[in-house]
């Protein structure tokens, strides 16, 4: 059997630093970092929520991959926001890494520039730790 | 592909219910829902056209205990199984780590069977993946209509024209009445979960 990413104790701890620190004291309500396949690796939240994780992190994948998909028909690599607005809570999506993708549900409070101004700023040193 | 989360020491395995359009894939997982209620903490998500067909996929997560410590969780997807499908039923596939193929066991699905098989062979090798080295069951399904007068493919005609090269498991099913949708889900998870044992056991 192959493994996707083989993280760590000590790794997920850095990430799960990098997304509390960055997205969850913003005001973030869940932040799930998921692979491709719908793996959820990690996922934190501010302690308010019960959402399905699992279920979100199968059709986000699915979705992610789908409009990507799009995204090629019409000549684009990919979309590079991707972003779903309800009427008190929202999800925004960002790719990590080739394989990674990182989901951050949150509600009006928290305004979406700032948001995917932190977002990026998580992503890159997520992705400084994967050297 | 299997992901371990030493920290939370979980496993998150994912297998894949594939094959033709209207074979009972979706039928399947339903029947596991139901009967497995008690352990599925999650909602079955589903989605399906106007026509009750499933568009991008159904997708249910089963907890079956701990293996070395490690809590497994096992993923079930099915893959929408019309022809025009094909780029949802290669997202679905990515990181796949076990699939049961159900196969429709009337007459006139015969082709449709096989070519299905084709298609997963062929999305498999866009992955750089080999099915022969893939945990396997075959499911023939809708095994039940023999009783209501429907011409059925014989097992050794199915088994000739599918399992042949592969040598797979195989059970005779209907995912109607549950008969042997278990024992399908039981095979499966015990060949996919035999080879993740040895690498929990170097953790």
């Amino acid at each position: 059997m192959e493994f996707t990413l083989d993280l760590d104790r000590q790794q997920i701890e850095k990430i799960e630093k990098i997304l509390d620190e960055e997205l969850i004291e913003l005001g973030v309500i869940n932040v799930i970092l998921l692979d491709l396949a719908g793996n959820v690796i990690i996922n934190l939240d501010n302690g308010s929520t019960q959402h399905d994780v699992y279920s979100l992190a199968a059709l986000a994948a699915g979705n992610f991959g789908a409009v990507s998909a799009m995204a090629n028909l019409i000549g684009e690599q990919e979309f590079s926001l991707l972003f779903h607005k309800g009427e008190t809570d929202s999800i925004h999506f960002s790719k990590v890494t080739d394989d990674l993708l990182l989901l951050s549900i949150f509600g009006k409070e928290v305004s979406l520039g700032f948001l995917r101004l932190k977002v990026s700023e998580a992503v890159r040193k997520i992705e400084s730790l994967f050297g | 592909m299997a992901l371990i989360n030493p920290k939370k020491k979980e496993v998150q395995v994912k297998i894949v219910y594939y094959g033709p359009g209207r074979g009972g894939k979706t039928t399947n997982l339903e029947y596991i829902n139901q009967k497995f209620k008690s352990r599925i903490k999650a909602e079955m998500v589903t989605v399906k056209t106007y026509g009750d067909r499933t568009l991008f996929f159904d997708f249910l997560p089963l907890d079956i205990g701990s293996i070395n410590g490690y809590d497994i969780k096992i993923q079930f997807y099915t893959v929408p199984g019309q022809v025009k499908y094909n780029a949802t039923r290669k997202l679905v596939l990515r990181g796949v780590d076990g699939i049961v193929f159900v196969a429709d066991s009337m007459g006139l699905r015969r082709e449709m069977n096989i070519r299905s098989l084709q298609n997963l062979e062929e999305n498999l090798r866009s992955f750089n993946k080999d099915l022969s080295r893939i945990p396997l069951v075959f499911q023939y399904n809708k095994r039940d209509l023999a009783a209501h007068n429907i011409a059925l493919l014989p097992l050794e005609t199915m088994q000739q024209d599918l399992n042949a090269k592969l040598n797979a498991p195989y059970l005779e099913a209907s995912a109607i009445t549950g008969d042997n949708v278990a024992l399908t889900m039981k095979k499966i998870i015990s060949i996919t979960i035999g080879s993740l044992k040895k690498k929990l056991e170097e953790k």
